[in-house]
C-alpha cells in the first residue's frame, strides 16, 4: 500500500528501535501531563484525544501493518465499551437501568481494571472468531465484509436488550478514565503495537503487505498472520472501548458506530497509514484540531479574538482533513516511524 | 418456500422500485470507479444536494425545479472531480476513499448550516409529491413512483448502454475502465473520459434525487446517506470491476432488502440489517470477486 514503513535492510541498533517507541510514548506522556494542568472544562478534550490514540493504534495494528482495509474495528470498540460498561455499573443500580438483562449479568459487577481486561478479552475473542472466515478476503471485499460486521454488531447491541441497554443510554458507569488511566491506557496500546510490529510475526505480516506473492513464496501463511493481527487489534480495540466508556460515564450504541469509524480511519490516514508514529500523530492532530475549532466557536484568544460562526466546526474540520489528504497523501508523518532529527 | 409465501405482489412491486433506484446509484458509483478506481463515498451528498435544490425550488414549476436539481448536481459533481478527485489521481485507494469521507462530511455540515437558517431542521420537497399516490393494478396498490423508478432506470440504463457501445466517447470510457494506462497510451484523453463519467454519474444522482424525494419528501443533511452505504455494499457484492455486475449488485441489494423485510416476522424486523449483512458476508466469502462476476477475473488488491 504505497509508502514504506519498514526499516532498511541494514542492521540497526536496539537504540534506534527504542526511539521508535519512545517518540510516540513521550508525546502521549506530555499530553497526559498537560491534561492534569488543564481546567476542568478543557480536560475532556485531552482525555478524548488520549482515548482516540488508543483506538487509532488498535486500528493501525491491523489496517496499517497488514495493508487490508477494515471498517469493522469499531465493532470491537463497541463490544469492549458495552462489556466494560455493563459489568462496571454497580449491582445496586443495575436493576433500575438494565431491566431485561440476563440475571447473570444483572447480579454481578466488577471493578475498573477487571472491566478493562474483560473488554480486551472479549474484543480479542470476537475478532478471532470473526477473523477466521473473513481474513481470507482482501481488497474491497475485505473492507465491505468487515463493514458488515460493524453493521451486525451495532444492530445486535441496539436491539438485544438481554445483553445491554439496547437503544437506550447506558448510564451510571464509573468515570474512572482520568488523566492517569487515559495516559497509561494509550501507552499500553502503543507498547503492545510496538512489540507486535517488531516481532517476527509482525514483520512477516508487513512483508505480506508490501508484496503478497513474494511473502507467500517464502512460506508466509498470510491468512494466519492476518488473523493474529486482527485478534491483537480486536483486543486493543476492546480495551480502548473500555477506556472510552469509563471516560464518558454514559454511552449509546450510536457513539461507537459509523461516525467514530470514519473519524478514526481518517485520523490514521492523516497521520500516515503505515506507521505507529503516524497513528499517534494523526489521532492527536485531528483531536487537537477538533478541540481547537469547538473552542473557537465560542471565541478564543490568539493575541486577537477569533470567533467562528456557530456550526462551522465540522465544516472546517472536514475541509482541513480533505486538504491535508490532498496535499500530503502519505500523511503527516509520511507513513514513517519516529526518528531523531539528526539520525539519517 | 414458506418464506416466499409471505411475499405478495405489492411487496414485489416495492422491491422492484427500490432495486431500480439502487441500480441507478450503482451505475453512478460504478462509472466513476471504472475510470478513476475511486470509491466515491460522497456520492450520497450529490443526491442530498439535488434533494435540497428540489426543496428550495418547491415554489417553481415542476419542470424548472427538476432542471435546477440536475444543474446543481452536475455542477457539484464536476467541482468534486476538479477539486478533489483530480489531485488524488495517483494516490492509494485508501487515501482516496478516506478523502471522500471528508468531502461527504463537509457537504453534510454545509447543508446543515444552510438548512438551519430558518430555525428548523429539514425542508420539504413537495413539488413532485403527487407521484407518490397509489394506483390500483390488478387489485394491488402500487405507488406511481414505482413505475416511474423502474421506467427511469430502464431508459437510463438502455441509453447508457447505447452510448457506451455505439459512440467514440463510450468506447474510450470502456477502454479506460479496463486499463487506464494502456488506453492513454493509445490516445484516449484521460480528462475527457473522466469528465464524461463524472457528468453521467451526476445526471444519475440527480435522477435518483428526484425519485427519492418523491418517496420521502422530508430532506435532511443525512438524506440518501444510508442508501449510499447500502448501494456501495451492493456494488462490491455484485462485482465492482465491471459496470453491469455493479449495477446488478445495486439492484439485488435493494430488491432483497425489501423481500427480507417482508419475510421476517413482525417482531423480528428490527434485526433486518443483521440478516442482510450476514447474507453479504456469506456471498463475499463464497464469491469474493463478486456475485455476478463469472469468469476468471480474480479479486485483486485494490483497497
Amino acid at each position: 500500500m504505497g509508502t514504506q514503513g519498514c526499516d532498511g535492510a541494514g542492521l540497526r541498533l536496539p537504540l534506534g528501535a527504542l526511539v521508535e517507541l519512545l517518540g510516540p510514548a513521550l508525546l502521549v506522556v506530555v499530553v497526559g501531563l498537560v491534561t492534569t494542568t488543564a481546567s476542568p472544562s478543557n480536560k475532556i478534550y485531552f482525555l478524548n484525544a488520549l482515548v482516540s490514540v488508543a483506538i487509532v493504534v488498535a486500528i493501525y495494528v491491523f489496517v496499517g501493518i497488514s495493508g487490508v482495509l477494515s471498517f469493522g474495528q469499531i465493532s470491537f470498540v463497541a463490544v469492549g465499551a458495552f462489556a466494560a460498561g455493563v459489568m462496571a455499573v454497580p449491582v445496586v443500580s443495575k436493576k433500575g437501568v438494565l431491566t431485561s438483562i440476563f440475571p447473570l449479568l444483572r447480579d454481578h459487577s466488577v471493578g475498573n481494571v477487571t472491566s478493562l481486561l474483560l473488554a480486551a478479552a472479549l474484543g480479542g475473542v470476537f475478532a478471532f472468531v470473526v477473523g477466521i472466515p473473513l481474513m481470507r478476503l482482501s481488497g474491497l471485499a475485505a473492507g465491505i465484509a468487515t463493514f458488515a460486521v460493524l453493521e451486525i454488531t451495532h444492530n445486535v447491541l441496539r436491539e438485544w436488550t438481554k445483553i445491554g441497554p439496547g437503544a437506550t443510554t447506558l448510564a451510571l458507569v464509573p468515570e474512572t478514565t482520568g488523566a492517569l488511566q487515559a495516559t497509561v491506557g494509550a501507552l499500553v496500546a502503543i507498547a503492545v503495537a510496538f512489540l507486535y510490529q517488531r516481532s517476527r510475526r509482525g514483520r512477516l505480516l508487513r512483508a505480506s503487505r508490501e508484496d503478497p506473492a513474494v511473502a507467500r513464496s517464502v512460506g508466509v501463511n498470510i491468512h494466519l498472520e492476518r488473523l493474529l493481527a486482527f485478534t491483537v487489534s480486536g483486543a486493543l480495540a476492546g480495551f480502548a472501548g473500555g477506556l472510552y466508556v469509563h471516560l464518558l460515564g454514559s454511552i449509546t450504541t450510536e457513539q461507537v458506530y459509523l461516525e467514530l469509524t470514519f473519524l478514526t480511519l481518517a485520523m490514521l490516514v492523516i497521520g500516515g497509514l503505515t506507521s505507529l508514529w503516524g497513528a499517534v500523530v494523526g489521532a492527536l492532530a485531528v483531536s487537537g484540531l477538533d478541540s481547537f475549532l469547538s473552542q473557537a466557536e465560542s471565541g478564543i484568544h490568539l493575541g486577537f479574538k477569533l470567533t467562528l460562526p456557530q456550526g462551522t466546526r465540522l465544516v472546517f474540520l472536514s475541509a482541513i482533513m480533505a486538504l491535508v489528504l490532498i496535499l500530503r497523501p502519505s500523511g503527516l508523518t509520511g507513513g514513517r516511524e519516529f526518528r531523531l532529527p539528526w539520525s539519517k | 418456500m414458506t418464506v416466499l409465501a409471505s411475499i405478495d405482489l405489492q411487496t414485489l412491486g416495492d422491491a422492484f422500485g427500490q432495486g431500480a433506484i439502487y441500480a441507478l446509484m450503482a451505475v453512478g458509483i460504478g462509472l466513476v470507479f471504472g475510470v478513476l478506481r475511486l470509491v466515491n463515498f460522497a456520492y450520497g451528498q450529490l443526491i442530498m444536494a439535488g434533494a435540497y435544490t428540489l426543496a428550495y425550488t418547491s415554489g417553481w414549476p415542476v419542470v424548472a425545479s427538476i432542471v435546477a436539481c440536475f444543474a446543481v448536481v452536475v455542477a457539484l459533481s464536476l467541482a468534486m472531480d476538479r477539486l478533489v478527485f483530480r489531485p488524488l489521481r495517483s494516490s492509494s485507494p485508501a487515501v482516496m476513499l478516506v478523502t471522500t469521507f471528508a468531502v461527504s462530511f463537509l457537504l453534510q455540515s454545509v447543508a446543515l448550516i444552510v438548512d438551519l437558517r430558518d430555525g428548523t431542521l429539514g425542508q420539504v420537497a413537495s413539488s413532485v409529491a403527487p407521484l407518490n399516490q397509489a394506483i390500483k393494478v390488478g387489485g394491488v396498490d402500487v405507488r406511481k413512483v414505482t413505475f416511474v423508478a423502474v421506467a427511469v432506470a430502464l431508459v437510463a440504463l438502455a441509453a447508457l448502454a447505447l452510448v457506451l457501445t455505439r459512440t467514440t466517447i463510450g468506447l474510450h470510457t470502456r477502454a479506460a475502465a479496463s486499463d487506464f494506462r494502456t488506453a492513454r497510451l493509445l490516445g484516449v484523453r484521460a480528462n475527457r473520459v473522466i469528465a464524461f463519467a463524472v457528468v453521467v454519474s451526476g445526471l444519475l444522482a440527480a435522477a435518483v434525487a428526484v425519485l427519492l424525494t418523491v418517496q420521502n419528501p422530508f430532506v435532511q443533511p443525512t438524506f440518501a446517506l444510508e442508501d449510499t452505504i447500502i448501494v456501495l455494499v451492493g456494488v462490491v457484492v455484485g462485482g465492482i470491476d465491471r459496470l453491469w455486475t455493479a449495477t446488478l449488485g445495486g439492484f439485488a441489494i435493494g430488491f432483497v432488502s425489501v423481500l427480507v423485510n417482508a419475510a421476517l416476522p413482525t417482531d423480528k424486523t428490527v434485526f433486518l440489517p443483521s440478516v442482510v449483512y450476514a447474507l453479504v458476508i456469506i456471498v463475499l466469502l463464497l464469491r469474493p470477486a463478486g456475485l455476478f462476476a463469472w469468469g476468471r477475473r480474480a479479486a485483486m488488491e485494490r483497497v
